[in-house]
C-alpha cells in the first residue's frame, strides 16, 4: 500500500525541517522514498494548508500498573462524570483523571499521540504493568523499571560491589521487567520510609544500609551509560513538594559526575523558601542550571487547575502529603522490599497560593530553559493533570497574550512571587515538535520514531492550522499509526494495536545464580516467575516487542 | 518443549488455589494427566490438584453435545437476554479479559462469587483508602502480627510457614521472636501461631458479631482515648490497652483480616476501623494492614475489571457504558429483583462453587468435576487454569501476579477460548442481521 501525503507544511526537527511544504510517502507502514513517476499511488491525501508532524510521544505518563489501578479504584466518582459508551468501533470505558485502559489509548490517539511511556514499572509488578498496557490500543507503549529502593541493589551498594556487578543486575532487571529505561524514585527514600525515616536528603544516610541518595544516583546513572541504554537514568528526586527542595535538586544535577540524567516532573522539585509564606519559585535558578549542564534533561510535570489524583512510587512523600488529599482518602503501600506507592487525590485551585505558584513555576521553567531538546512537555499524568490537558498546555506555551490573561486571574500573592508576566517567549511549532516528538524519541532511544525521515515508522499526525493552538492540537485532521489511518478529524476511525518498546543490554547471565538464590531466601516467589516473558506480551496476537539498540560501553570504564 | 502427555515430575509449580500463590510445589503427573502434589503442598492444594482427570462433554439441557453447539446455544441465550448477569467469575487473567469483552459487547452485569466479602474492602478504599503491605514485606520485616477475626490457616494454609516462621530475613531478624495476637473469633485454630521455640500466641477471643465493638474500642485506645468500660465483649480493656501499646512500640506491626470471614452486617465499618487505626499508628512508627483474599480468582476479576472498565466488581454495561454499584449490581440483588434474565456462571478453579438457585436461563462454565443439582440450559466444562492451561493470577496482596503453568495435555477448552467464541458468534450474527436490513 503506497500512500502519498501531498503538500503539507512539515515540521521534522530531527532533519532540521521547519515548516517546509513537502510530500511524504508511506509504504507498508514506513516512510518511503519518493517512488518512480509511474508508481501507482493507492491513496493520496491533499494536505495543503495543513501541518504535518511525526506522531507525538509522551515520555512520562502513568498509564499502566498497580498504582494506576489503585487510583481507578479510589475514584469511582470521577469516572462517573466521564462515561464512555460502546460504539461500533470502540469498547466502553471511562475517562477523566485515570481513564480505563481502552479509553486511554483512544484518547491519546485522538490527540495525535502515538506512544506513551509508563515511568514507574516496579520489578515486582511489571507483569501487571504490561498487562494493563496490553489493553491500551493504538499507541505504542514502554516502561522504565524502578530501581534504587530495592533491597538487593542497596545491599550491593552497601557491600561496595563493583560497578560491573551492578550493571549486570540492572540489565537483568530491565530484561526481566521488559523495560526501555530505569527510573529511580526518591533514591533510597522509599526504602528508608519502611524504617520510619520521613525525609532523605541527597547526602543523608539510609539508616539501614548507610548509603546516600547521591551514591544511588551516581551508580545507576553510570550503569545506564555503561550499558549503552539510550535513555538516561530517569530521576524522581528527593524531597518532592518540599519548600526549599531546589537546593537538593541543584545538588542532584551537579552530583553525578557528568553522566546523563533526566530529572522528571522538575516543577515539583523547584521550590524556594522566600517570601512571607516561605514558599517561592526556584524556576530561574533551576532553568539556569539546566542551561548550564548539557548532561541534564527534564520534563516539567506542569499542574493544571482542577481535580486530579497523584499516583507515585514515592510512598515517603505521598504519605507526608496525605493530609492534603481531596477528597479525603488515600492509599499508601509498602511493596515487596522492592518499592512502594502512594495514591493521593488532589484538587489544584487557581486561587490557592501554593497551587497557583506551582502552575506559574512550571510555565516559568518551560519558558526559561533554552534548549527544547532537553525539556519535555508533561503533566506527569495524572499527577499534575490528566494528559488530555496537553492542548491547553501547548496554547499556554505558544500564546503569550493568552498566558498573561490566565496569569492575571490566579491568586494575587502567587502573581507577586512569579516573573511569568515579564516573560515574552512563545514556543514555535518547530519547538513544540522537538519537545513532543524528535526530542522525546531521542531521549527514550526510539531510533525510528519521532521523525519523518525515510525508513522511519509512519506514525504521523496532521493538524489543521488554527489561530487557537488548543483547538488545533486537540483534534488532529489525520493520525497515521504505522501507516494506517486511525484518526480522522479527531475521531477514531480504526483501532489498531501498538507495540512495546524495550532495550536488551548485554549482561553476564551467570548473575542469575546469585539472584535466584536471593529470591529463594528472601522473596515470596521464584526468580523465574518474576520475569515477564516475550510470550506474555506477544501471546495474544496483538502485542509486539520492539527491541532498540543498546551498545554497551562497559570496557571504557571497567 | 517438554512432553505433557508423559509421566513426569514438574517443579516450581504455581498453585492457584489460594491467594498465597505458592510457586514452589513439585507435582507428579501420570501418563493420563492425573496430578499429585509431592512437595510443598498443603491439604488444599493436594485436594485441588489431585482431582482425577475427567473430560465430560458439554451439555444442552442435560444432553451431551459438541462444543460448537453448546457455544451456539449460549450465544443464543445471551442474544435473547435483555439483562444478562455474568457471575461466579472464578478464572485467571486471560479468562477474565475475555469475560470483560463479552460483557462489554452484550451489555452484561459483572459480579464475582466472593464479592460479598471483597466489597467490604473496596468500600473502605472508595471511602477512606488505606495503608497496606505485601507478602515479602511481611516475611522480612513484620515484628508483630495482629490477626482480626480469622485463623488465616483455614483459608491460607501455608501462611505461617512461608511468611511468619521463615528461617531467614533480609535484615537478620530472629523470626521466632515475632509476636502473634489473635483478636476476635471463637475456637480458632491458633496452633500455627505457636513459634518454632514453643511460645504461644496471645489470643483475645470474642464472638464474631461482637468484633465491631472490640475493634472500635482498640481504635479509640490507639487514638489515646480513655475507655470507661472495663471490658468489651468479654475482653478486658486492660488487654486491649496492652495490645495498643505493643502496636505502638512495634517497628512494623501488620494487622490482617479476611473480609470474607467478617460475615456480620456493615462489616466494612470494622474493616475501616482497622485501616484507620493503622493510619494513626503511622504517625509515629511504621505499621501496615494486610487484607487477605485471592480465592477463586477474586483478585483477577477485580484487577482486570478495574483496568478495562474503570471500576471493580459489581459493574454493569447495561446502558452500554460501565456503571458501578456495589449494592444494585450484586448477584443476589440482580437475581432477587428479577432484573437479570440470563445467568452465565463461571467457576473454573472449584467444582464445589455451583451457581445460585434461579429460574432464569443459566449457562455454567465450570471445572469438569462440577456436579449440579439442577441441570442448567447449557453446561460447558472448561480447563483448570494452572493445570490444563497457562494463565496469570494475582496474589492476595493485589500487587504480585504470577504465571500459571500448563501441567498436562487437556481436551478441555480454556474459558477465554469459549467466551471469545461466543462473542464472535454474536458479532457475526449481528453483522448478518444488519446486512439483511
Ligand atoms: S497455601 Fe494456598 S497457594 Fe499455597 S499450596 Fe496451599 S492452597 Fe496452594
Ligand atoms: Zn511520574
Amino acid at each position: 500500500m503506497l500512500i502519498k501525503l501531498t503538500g503539507g507544511k512539515v515540521y521534522d526537527p530531527a532533519h532540521g525541517i521547519d515548516g517546509k511544504i513537502m510530500d511524504i510517502y508511506i509504504l507498508d507502514g514506513r516512510i518511503a522514498e519518493k517512488p518512480r513517476d509511474d508508481a501507482r499511488i493507492d491513496k493520496e491525501y491533499n494536505l495543503t494548508g495543513q501541518i504535518v508532524m511525526a506522531g507525538a510521544i509522551d515520555m512520562h505518563t502513568h498509564i499502566g500498573g498497580g498504582k494506576v489501578n489503585i487510583a481507578r479504584t479510589l475514584l469511582p466518582e470521577d469516572h462517573r462524570m466521564d462515561p464512555v459508551a460502546h460504539t461500533a468501533l470502540m469498547r466502553a470505558g471511562c475517562g477523566h483523571v485515570v481513564p480505563s485502559t481502552l479509553t486511554t489509548g483512544y484518547r491519546y490517539a485522538e490527540m495525535g499521540y502515538t506512544a506513551g511511556f509508563e515511568p514507574a514499572v516496579l520489578p515486582m509488578n511489571a507483569r501487571q504493568g504490561h498487562l494493563e498496557m496490553g489493553d491500551i490500543p493504538i499507541i505504542d507503549k514502554g516502561g522504565y523499571v524502578m530501581l534504587g529502593n530495592d533491597d538487593l541493589f542497596l545491599r550491593m551498594l552497601a557491600a561496595k560491589k563493583d560497578q560491573n556487578a551492578i550493571n549486570d543486575y540492572v540489565a537483568w532487571t530491565m530484561d526481566a521487567a521488559q523495560a526501555i529505561g530505569v527510573k529511580v524514585v526518591n533514591a533510597g527514600g522509599i526504602n528508608a520510609f519502611k524504617f520510619n525515616q520521613r525525609m532523605l536528603d541527597l547526602d543523608e544516610n539510609n539508616v539501614n544500609y548507610n548509603v546516600t541518595p547521591r551514591e544511588v544516583l551516581k551508580t545507576l546513572s553510570r550503569a545506564m551509560y555503561e550499558l549503552g541504554v539510550a535513555h538516561p537514568l530517569h530521576v524522581h528526586g528527593q524531597n518532592l513538594g518540599v519548600p526549599g527542595n531546589i537546593i537538593t535538586t541543584l545538588n542532584t544535577m551537579a552530583g553525578v559526575e557528568g553522566y546523563p540524567l533526566h530529572l522528571t516532573h522538575i516543577q515539583f522539585h523547584s521550590y524556594g523558601t522566600e517570601g512571607d509564606r516561605k514558599f517561592s519559585s526556584g524556576a530561574a535558578q533551576i532553568a539556569e542550571a539546566i542551561n548550564k549542564y548539557p548532561n541534564v534533561s527534564v520534563d516539567v510535570g506542569q499542574i493544571m487547575f482542577g481535580q486530579t489524583v497523584t499516583a507515585s512510587g514515592d510512598s515517603m512523600s505521598q504519605h507526608r502529603n496525605s493530609g492534603l488529599a481531596t477528597p479525603n482518602k488515600w492509599v499508601c503501600m509498602d511493596i515487596e522490599c522492592d518499592n512502594g506507592c502512594g495514591v493521593v487525590p488532589f484538587k489544584y485551585r487557581d486561587q490557592n497560593f501554593v497551587n497557583a505558584l506551582q502552575w506559574a513555576i512550571g510555565l516559568e521553567i518551560f519558558l526559561l530553559v533554552e534548549d527544547p531538546w532537553r525539556i519535555f512537555l508533561t503533566t506527569d499524568h495524572p499527577n499534575g493533570a490528566p494528559f488530555t490537558s496537553y492542548p491547553h498546555l501547548i496554547k499556554l506555551l505558544m500564546d503569550k497574550t493568552y498566558r498573561k490573561e490566565v496569569f492575571a486571574s490566579i491568586n494575587l500573592d502567587a502573581q507577586a512571587l512569579s516573573t511569568l508576566a515579564s516573560i515574552d517567549r512563545e514556543y514555535s511549532l518547530y519547538e513544540i515538535a522537538i519537545m513532543t516528538r524528535a526530542g522525546a524519541a531521542k531521549l527514550v532511544g526510539l531510533h525510528d520514531r519521532g521523525h519523518l525521515g525515510v525508513g522511519g515508522a509512519a506514525d504521523i499526525t496532521v493538524y489543521s492550522e488554527h489561530a487557537d493552538q488548543e483547538i488545533m492540537f486537540a483534534k488532529p485532521a489525520y493520525v497515521f499509526k504505522d501507516g494506517e489511518l486511525v484518526v480522522k478529524d479527531g475521531n477514531i476511525v480504526k483501532v489498531t494495536w501498538g507495540g512495546t518498546h524495550v532495550v536488551k543490554p548485554d549482561f553476564d547471565r551467570s548473575i542469575e545464580k546469585e539472584i535466584s538464590k536471593y529470591f529463594d531466601s528472601f522473596h515470596t516467589m521464584k526468580m523465574e516467575h518474576s520475569k515477564v516473558s516475550k510470550g506474555e506480551i506477544e501471546g495474544d496476537g496483538r502485542g509486539k516487542l520492539l527491541v532498540h539498540e543498546a551498545k554497551g560501553r562497559r570496557e571504557k570504564t571497567a | 518443549m517438554e512432553n505433557l502427555s508423559q509421566a513426569s515430575t514438574v517443579e516450581t509449580v504455581t498453585c492457584p488455589f489460594c491467594g498465597l500463590l505458592c510457586d514452589d510445589l513439585s507435582v507428579d503427573r501420570d501418563s493420563s494427566g492425573n496430578l499429585n502434589v509431592i512437595e510443598n503442598g498443603c491439604a488444599k492444594s493436594i485436594t485441588f490438584f489431585g482431582r482425577p482427570v475427567v473430560t465430560p462433554s458439554p451439555r444442552i439441557a442435560g444432553k451431551p453435545v459438541e462444543l460448537k453447539a453448546a457455544i451456539a446455544k449460549a450465544a443464543e441465550i445471551l442474544g435473547a437476554a435483555k439483562q444478562p448477569l455474568f457471575s461466579g467469575l472464578g478464572t485467571e487473567v486471560y479468562g477474565m479479559r475475555a469475560v470483560m469483552n463479552l460483557a462489554e459487547s452484550t451489555n452484561a452485569t459483572l459480579d464475582h462469587m466472593n464479592s460479598n466479602g471483597f466489597m467490604r474492602n473496596i468500600q473502605v478504599v472508595q471511602n477512606s483508602g488505606w495503608l497496606i503491605t505485601t507478602l515479602t514485606e511481611v516475611k522480612n520485616r513484620m515484628d508483630l502480627l495482629v490477626i482480626v477475626g480469622t485463623d488465616i490457616v483455614s483459608i491460607f494454609p501455608r501462611f505461617f510457614e512461608r511468611e511468619v516462621w521463615n528461617k531467614e530475613t533480609m535484615y537478620g531478624q530472629d523470626t521466632s521472636k515475632r509476636e502473634i495476637v489473635y483478636l476476635g473469633g471463637r475456637d480458632l485454630d491458633t496452633s500455627a501461631g505457636i513459634s518454632p521455640d514453643g511460645r504461644k500466641p496471645e489470643v483475645l477471643p470474642c464472638d464474631m458479631d461482637k468484633l465491631p465493638d472490640v475493634v472500635s474500642a482498640l481504635r479509640a485506645i490507639v487514638l489515646g482515648k480513655k475507655l470507661h468500660a472495663t471490658e468489651v465483649a468479654g475482653i478486658a480493656v486492660a488487654d486491649l490497652e496492652k495490645l495498643a501499646q505493643r502496636m505502638k512500640a512495634a517497628k512494623y506491626s501488620v494487622t490482617t483480616w479476611a473480609a470474607g470471614t467478617l460475615a456480620f452486617p456493615q462489616a466494612e465499618l470494622t474493616v475501616q476501623n482497622v485501616t484507620e487505626l493503622v493510619k494513626v499508628l503511622n504517625k509515629d512508627t511504621r505499621a501496615a494492614g494486610l487484607p487477605l483474599g485471592g480465592i477463586e480468582g477474586d483478585m483477577n476479576a477485580n484487577q482486570v475489571c478495574t483496568w478495562i472498565s474503570g471500576y471493580p466488581m459489581r459493574t454493569s454495561y447495561a446502558r452500554s457504558f460501565p456503571e458501578h454499584d456495589s449494592y444494585h449490581f450484586s448477584t443476589d440483588r440482580q437475581l432477587s429483583s428479577n432484573e437479570a434474565d440470563a445467568l452465565f456462571w463461571v467457576s473454573s478453579f472449584n467444582p464445589d462453587r455451583t451457581p445460585p438457585a434461579t429460574n432464569i436461563p443459566t449457562v455454567v462454565f465450570a471445572h469438569a468435576q462440577m456436579k449440579l443439582e439442577k441441570e442448567p440450559e447449557v453446561f460447558i466444562p472448561v480447563g483448570l487454569p494452572g493445570a490444563d492451561h497457562r494463565g496469570i493470577a494475582f496474589r492476595s496482596d493485589n500487587v504480585v501476579s504470577l504465571p500459571l503453568q500448563q501441567l498436562r495435555n487437556s481436551t478441555l477448552p480454556t474459558l477465554a477460548e469459549v467466551f471469545s467464541a461466543i462473542e464472535l458468534t454474536i458479532t457475526n450474527s449481528a453483522l448478518v442481521a444488519s446486512e439483511d436490513k
